[in-house]
């Protein structure tokens, strides 16, 4: 209120606010004004009971947030109501400033820059590893250019470039159905990567993971933050805590805290949550 | 050896299942054609009736190949696709009774063939269009989605069924004399019609490869097995799903087009629920998601049919139920299955 009229037209006729296009390139998603996801008092429940209660969550634009909190919490259903497979009953998401996500279905979603791994890893067992990159790999995705598609020199450098990435160069031509627990889990975030998402949702990347595996990750996921947003949900709390910046509990639907990792551990209302539970000895553990 | 050089040569084997189906119903057909250009008096000489009954099978090959693009390949098990079949039947036959006494005044229009031709692929076409439109929008799928399927076909059987429709009633439209001029009843007739169903089992087989190949048979596959997955990196699989059977019912149609004049008769029959539960049969005996094991199955099982219906007509049902019954409990993925398995073990010995 403050503003002298000088600054108010100054802000108003700022070219990157008037004109569209001095947005940031080859992204339709508008970050200029905020967070690049905008999650408020939204709720969903699944015969009467309620799984997401008045959930408020934003993430920046680059940001890497780690999502904790005991089974149930609702964890899984954020990230449904977020990629467009849940409808909530109330509240609001955007993507950016500019595009409303309960008003687009998963396809959508997908093509907008929105990438999602699943808690149980789901590759496409039937197809070859190199297949399932191919697949995701960005594109147009309608039904006679898919059809007519060839993988051209990019695309076949772009699937050893993401296979070199995920470790999994030497099964390239192995169908995904014979990999092991922890080698789905990478060709599926390796699928996510194929898919140069703006906002990455992972869903319990390091369960079945090795120790060594699980370190791979870790360093994936902080190396993708800065050019992409990142959301990992883990019960591991090691794995955590190797990544964390930010960190969100959520509990019965709705977020309990928020913070650095040291002071979501030593929250009592968090330490109450997980007493008792098998992770409460994890949390303080750690701290 | 490794599951990926087993892999590779799966692929392999795939390039080759391709050759020799093609391959073995070129020469069939040609065998089909020399055999009855010899003179009547030789042994092995094949008679127009004989020729006539091949190209049926051929049309029934037909119409597998398009139940195993959509049910081996997306997974959507349609059990109407008689329906498509009949369609196409019925396209062709009204064109062949608007040559002589159309039923109705609208028909003569159909006399031109190549309008008829058209309405033989264009009227399942849309049939499968809309009917997709709504169930695939709507996410219909599973056991539900072959429940509505068998409900389409049904109620299509009691439309036609009715004599307002100047479809011919029960009895359906019969009694044709010419194909584009020429006489139905002659022997070179026969041989016609057996090598265009023949053609045109070849060319679906190359065409279903083609899809089946391309990266959209891919993203059936992956569909088949995580729908959700498919969502989630991006592709509109209920668009995927309608394009893929809206294919599979034209090439149906094409089926019940050439089958129509071969046979004679096109009625309510073809519509009935049970003929479509038959030819996934046909399709499950064969093995699914190989297109060559589609048509070996819908030949086999057909032959095996005449065979007995001539014999004990009563024990065809119960025939077809065990049949069904053992290939689904030991045979899972039907004889190109065991073709298959047995090709890898003797790669594996050599
Ligand atoms: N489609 C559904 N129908 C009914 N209940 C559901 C549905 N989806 C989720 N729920 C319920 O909502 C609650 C939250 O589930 P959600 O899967 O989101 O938890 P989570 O935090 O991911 O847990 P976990 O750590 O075990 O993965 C659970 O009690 C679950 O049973
Ligand atoms: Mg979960």
């Amino acid at each position: 209120m403050s503003m002298t009229n000088v600054e108010r037209l100054r802000e108003f006729a700022r070219p990157d606010r008037v004109f569209d296009f001095m947005a940031p390139a080859d992204s339709p998603v508008d970050v200029r004004h905020g967070p690049i996801l905008y999650l408020e008092d939204v709720s969903v429940s699944f015969d009467g009971f309620k799984a997401i209660d008045d959930l408020n969550l934003t993430i920046d634009d680059g940001e890497l947030r780690c999502i904790i909190g005991p089974n149930g919490a609702g964890k899984t259903t954020m990230m449904d109501i977020i990629t467009g497979k849940t409808r909530p009953d109330r509240g609001q998401a955007w993507f950016g400033s500019r595009h409303n996500l309960l008003q687009m279905d998963e396809p959508q979603i997908a093509n907008l820059g929105i990438g999602r791994k699943f808690q149980k890893p789901t590759v496409f067992e039937a197809l070859s590893v190199s297949a399932n990159l191919e697949l995701a790999m960005v594109g147009d995705r309608r039904v006679w250019k898919t059809l007519l598609a060839r993988l051209d020199h990019e695309g076949r450098e772009r699937i050893d470039e993401i296979m070199e990435t995920i470790g999994l160069s030497a099964e390239r031509d192995r169908l995904a159905g014979v990999l092991s627990h922890g080698q789905k889990q990478w060709l599926e975030i390796g699928m996510l990567l194929m898919q140069r998402p703006r906002l990455l949702l992972v869903d319990e990347p390091v369960a079945g993971m090795t120790e060594p595996e699980m370190h791979r990750t870790a360093e994936l996921m902080t190396r993708l933050a800065g050019q992409q947003s990142v959301v990992v949900v883990e019960h591991d709390m090691g794995f955590v805590r190797s990544i964390a910046r930010t960190v969100t509990v959520l509990d019965q639907g709705s977020v309990l805290a928020e913070g650095s990792m040291d002071e979501v551990a030593n929250d009592p209302r968090v330490i109450e949550v997980y007493l008792g539970g098998d992770e409460a000895s994890d949390v303080r553990e750690e701290t | 050896m490794s599951l990926a050089t087993m892999f590779k040569r799966n692929s392999l084997l795939d390039e080759r299942s391709t050759w020799i189906t093609s391959i073995v119903l070129i020469v069939g057909m040609l065998a089909v054609v020399v055999l009855h250009a010899l003179p009547p008096e030789h042994a092995w000489h094949l008679n127009g009736s004989v020729v006539t009954l091949l190209g049926k099978y051929l049309t029934y090959m037909l119409l597998a190949l398009a139940v195993d693009l959509i049910w081996g390949y997306l997974g959507i098990l349609s059990l109407g696709h008689g329906a498509f079949f009949a369609l196409g039947g019925y396209a062709m036959g009204l064109y062949l009774t608007a040559q002589q006494a159309p039923l109705a005044p609208w028909q003569t229009v159909m006399a031109h063939f190549p309008v008829a031709a058209l309405a033989m692929v264009l009227a399942p076409g849309l049939l499968a269009l809309v009917f997709g439109w709504l169930a695939f929008r709507s996410r219909v799928t599973g056991v539900y989605f072959s429940i509505i399927t068998q409900a389409l076909t049904f109620a299509l059987m009691l439309a036609f069924n009715r004599n307002e429709m100047d479809m011919g009633g029960s009895t359906g439209l019969t009694r044709f004399d010419e194909l584009l001029g020429f006489s139905l009843a002659s022997e070179s007739m026969s041989v016609a019609l057996f090598v265009a169903s023949g053609v045109a089992v070849l060319l679906a087989f190359w065409g279903c490869k083609a899809v089946t190949r391309s990266r959209l048979g891919r993203v059936c596959m992956a569909t088949r097995d995580a729908e959700a997955r498919v969502r989630f990196i991006g592709y509109r699989v209920e668009h995927v799903k309608l394009a893929v059977f809206v294919l599979s019912a034209m090439i149906a149609g094409i089926a019940g087009a050439l089958y129509v004049p071969q046979v004679g008769i096109i009625n309510p029959s073809t519509f009935a629920p049970l003929f479509s539960i038959e030819v996934v049969v046909w399709v499950a005996l064969g093995g699914r998601a190989t297109l060559y094991g589609a048509l070996l199955g819908a030949l086999v099982v057909n032959y095996l049919k005449t065979l007995l219906t001539g014999v004990m007509p009563d024990a065809w049902l119960f025939l077809l139920g065990g049949l069904f019954v053992v290939v689904t409990m030991f045979l899972p993925q039907g004889v190109a299955g065991v073709l298959a398995r047995l090709r890898r073990r003797r790669e594996v010995a050599a």
